[in-house]
């Protein structure tokens, strides 16, 4: 197809703690070719690690998936909820429309074919820029995060400025990792059914698991209603396009041009009102839900890790007793009960406060989301309202 | 001032109760009530809308829409269900008020008399005949002389009554009125359809939602077809209509049988039909037939492309309508199991936002339905009735070549005989030519006749089109402007609670 390239403005995150040095992370460009989709990461920081003080490279998705999944695989980051990665992009149902569209060339008129061609092509433009956005997100997330930004593999992200040569997992790679992913729900299931002493942790686990399934739900009955919508919009373009022709083939009405307008205005009228509704809602709604199902999971990872750790932790704990009792490698024991309870004790303490972040985090975007919804929601509407009015108006004025 | 004759016209529906596995037969009735008022000059000006065509632009007298059905709100009779609905004669007397036509009626469950069945014949399996029975309402307004027509009044004999009608009754109507004026030009609207699948559900006795959006889908066609067919000035005079409307009991109408040997006659003698009309060659001296059979082709591309689309839009209506009502249970769902209270609150009006637009997207769905896509559909089969005329006009001309065809070969043979000596044979080929001058002068006088009246009905025809086309996207918009008005209300009290999360 053809490449695309969007400029955006920067909607970073300035992270500027007293201490700390500034780290502002964006995605100034992306550029869609065939397949790959090259976004352009560009840097602002005062810290002392970086060559410069601004720098750009080019990154492509699997880039940000290998250093999602470093993060992932970092003991050290145990305790924290890991930003989630970011969705690959997906152009496939754009891309097929496009070409089904090119297929049926011949069945239309060459009117209509130019707007769907307009349509399709503002709808791949959405998509892309919606990659754009989540692809920046998470580079903003780990900016943020107080520990996260000091990774050194952030560093080499933000700043080696040539391949990472991180290439996609080959088959047994990914086999490991589906057993790996069988082993921890399976022990997902074990651990969740030991009731843990501390409250917080217990509430937040039955939390947790509840809404997350409740989050997939939405976000999946929210996707059906938004394409449904789409459906309806694109059945009302076509309608309205075949009014208009119907219309200015009407040799026997009177004030033939004043029928025109008002049919033309009937028609563009009628398919902004359905058009529009489905974008509002596709972006505020169902985007807040997908992201949020994806942060639920983190935080279910982080709570996973902290029982598995509390799990090591009793296991040594008897360990300990069973070496004390037999009066053998107690040293060794108590070495590794020491560490088991240290691990613990600093995932909990940073779990709880990673857990109390995302609870204000996940309001706090749920509240802008949802005023921006119903205040597009509004506004629209009364534009639907004025433009109806005014057509009613013409088509009642000339009898 | 002098007013139009205005005739009111409602159809509701009664459903009597057919026990299971009977293949019932004429159980399905309607009632057709007329009444007829007079009004003083003064106020019947009062109730002519705004858009009313101000002077009458041709001799037939016109029928204005929006007054027709500010009317027909009045008064409508629901049976009662004891009534035995068969031998139902003279006026009903309880006038009760009526819901408006464009909702779905749901079926009053009567019972039957088990006499119905015992002298009951069962050659009857019509399909359609599934223990329903229709009271229609007609009103008649505003009787004052227009030209030297007659007025409704004196059409009418009776002020007031009520009559039962069977859908099959309908049909029969329908075909009657295709015979006498479908081959002189006149186009005459077609009936609804059968529909066997759909019938034979409601025989079964199914009371569920697609039983009862038939049957309203079906009122809701014999009223407008109906209308069509009275509006038309022409065969509002014609007997069989007048009979039809005010005769307490009318002959069965047998001939209508889908699968009856009449209806399959009446297949094959379409497809002859098809047949001649490829082989018709007309030398088409007015350019004006040309034009209008080539705008009426090109009518019929677009209403069935635009009918498709609509279809589509319904369907797709009703699916975002329960993905909305899906969406609703989950976001509040979602807001039971929210901690925060704020938010979990506001989640939980959300998803009674969502609830309210799911309810508004099916009135939407049912709005574009009714509105439009059985305007459309109606428009379709119009114009298929249109097209019949042009080739009963192209048949009428080839009669009349025909005749003239005959009697040049007549005129050739009589010369021929004049040179032997037959005095008879020349006697009787002199009266053949004789007769068939006559018939010649009566195919030209036919051919002339169906062309200016073809002409007039088509002038007609189009702008009664032009009329209901604007109507109903006229009404369409209003009933978009009526969701977002709506809307506006909804998220309006919505707001609020999404600014109260903190």
């Amino acid at each position: 197809l053809h490449c695309v390239s969007v400029l955006l403005t920067p909607r970073a995150v300035n992270v500027d703690l007293q201490t700390d040095a500034m780290l502002q992370v964006d995605i100034s460009d992306a550029l869609s070719e065939r397949d790959k989709v090259k976004f352009t990461v560009h840097t602002k920081s005062t810290l002392p690690n970086f060559k410069q003080n601004e720098f750009s490279v080019v990154r492509q998705h699997e880039e940000f998936i290998w250093l999602h999944d470093s993060f992932v695989e970092n003991e050290e980051y145990a305790g924290y909820i890991i930003p989630p990665a970011p969705p690959r992009p997906d152009f496939d149902a754009s891309r097929e429309k496009l070409q089904k569209l090119g297929e049926g060339e011949g069945s239309m008129t060459k009117e209509e074919f130019t707007k769907m061609k307009q349509e399709l092509e503002a709808e791949y433009l959405a998509i892309f820029k919606k990659t754009v956005a989540m692809h920046e997100v998470f580079l903003c997330r780990v900016a943020a995060h107080p520990v996260l930004r000091k990774d050194l593999n952030f560093h080499v992200f933000l700043e080696y400025n040539q391949d990472l040569s991180v290439r996609g997992k080959n088959k047994k790679e990914k086999l490991e990792d589906f057993f790996k992913n069988v082993v921890k729900s399976a022990d997902g299931v074990l651990v969740a059914g030991v009731k843990d002493v501390d409250d917080f942790f217990e509430h937040e686990k039955t939390f947790l698991l509840e809404y997350h399934n409740r989050v997939k739900d939405a976000s999946a009955k929210s996707d059906r209603m938004i394409r449904s919508h789409k459906n309806a919009a694109d059945d009302i373009n076509r309608i309205a396009s075949s009014l208009y022709t119907l219309g200015t083939q009407d040799s026997t009405d009177l004030c033939k041009y004043e029928q025109m307008l008002s049919l033309d205005f009937t028609r563009s009228c009628l398919h902004k009102i359905e058009a529009r509704i489905a974008a509002d809602e596709d972006l505020k709604l169902a985007d807040l839900l997908k992201y949020y199902l994806r942060e639920s999971q983190a935080a279910k990872d982080l709570l996973y890790r902290r029982s598995r750790a509390l799990v090591d932790y009793e296991n040594a704990n008897k360990a300990l007793d069973k070496a004390r009792a037999k009066n053998r490698d107690v040293l060794q024991a108590e070495t590794s009960q020491q560490l088991c309870c240290h691990k613990f004790e600093k995932i909990s303490e940073s779990a709880k406060q990673e857990l109390i972040d995302f609870k204000t985090r996940r309001v706090a975007a749920f509240r802008k989301n949802l005023v921006e919804l119903a205040e597009l929601e509004l506004k629209h509407a009364k534009g639907n309202l004025q433009l109806l009015q005014g057509c009613l108006g013409i088509l009642k004025g000339n009898t | 001032m002098s007013l139009c004759t205005e005739l009111v016209l409602d159809i509701t529906y009664h459903q009597v109760k057919a026990p299971l596995f009977l293949v019932a037969q004429d159980l399905t009735l309607f009632c057709i009530c007329v009444n007829v008022q007079s009004q003083p000059a003064s106020l019947a000006a009062e109730d002519i809308s705004t858009n009313s065509n101000g002077p009458k632009q041709d001799s037939l007298f016109d029928d204005d829409p929006e007054d027709l059905f500010a009317e027909a709100t009045e008064e409508v009779s629901l049976d009662s269900p004891e009534r035995d609905v068969l031998l139902s004669d003279g006026p009903s007397p309880a006038i009760t008020p009526i819901t408006p036509p464009t909702s779905v009626i749901t079926p009053r469950i009567g019972h039957t008399h088990d006499d119905m069945f015992t002298h009951s014949s069962f050659d009857e399996i019509e399909e359609e005949e599934g223990g329903d029975s229709f009271d229609i309402h007609i009103s008649v307004s505003d009787p004052e002389k227009v030209g030297e027509y007659m007025t409704s009044m004196s059409l009418f004999k009776r002020s007031e009554f009520a009559v039962k009608r069977r859908f099959s009754d309908f049909l029969g109507l329908h075909s009657k009125l295709a015979s006498k004026y479908l081959h002189i030009g006149y186009i005459v609207p077609p009936a609804p359809e059968k529909s066997i699948v759909g019938m034979t559900k409601v025989k079964v006795g199914k009371e569920d939602q697609s039983s009862n959006e038939f049957v309203e889908k079906r009122r809701s066609a014999l009223e407008r077809y109906l209308m069509r067919t009275v509006k038309h000035p022409i065969l509002l005079k014609d007997p069989d209509v007048l009979q039809f409307l005010e005769s307490s009991e009318l002959p069965r109408a047998v001939s209508t049988q889908a699968l009856s040997s009449a209806g399959l006659l009446r297949m094959v003698n379409k497809a002859a039909d098809a047949v001649n009309k490829m082989t018709i060659k007309m030398n088409e001296s007015d350019a004006w037939f040309e034009e209008k059979q080539q705008h009426f082709e090109n009518l019929d591309v677009q209403l069935r492309k635009l009918h498709t689309s609509v279809e589509s839009l319904v369907c797709h209506r009703k699916e975002l309508s329960v993905n909305t009502a899906q969406f609703a249970k989950s976001a509040a769902m979602l807001g039971n199991s929210e901690d925060h209270t704020a938010l979990s609150r506001a989640l939980s009006q959300l998803a009674e936002v969502e609830e309210k637009i799911d309810q508004l997207h099916q009135d939407q769905a049912n709005a574009d339905f009714y509105l439009f896509s059985e305007l459309l559909g109606d428009y379709v089969r119009l114009l298929t009735a249109v097209k019949g005329v042009f080739d009963h006009r192209m048949k009428t001309w080839q009669k009349w070549q025909d005749s003239q065809m005959l009697l040049q070969k007549k005129r050739e043979a009589e010369a021929k005989l004049q040179f032997t000596n037959k005095p008879d044979k020349l006697q009787q080929a002199k009266d053949e030519i004789k007769e068939l001058e006559g018939k010649v002068q009566q195919g030209e006088r036919d051919f002339e006749q169906i062309s200016k009246t073809i002409r007039k009905e088509v002038s007609r025809f189009e702008k009664e089109r032009v009329k209901d086309f604007k109507t109903i996207i006229i009404k369409y918009l209003e009933s978009l402007v009526q969701t977002q008005q709506q809307l506006i209300k909804y998220w309006e009290a919505f707001l609020p609670e999404a600014k109260a999360i903190s």
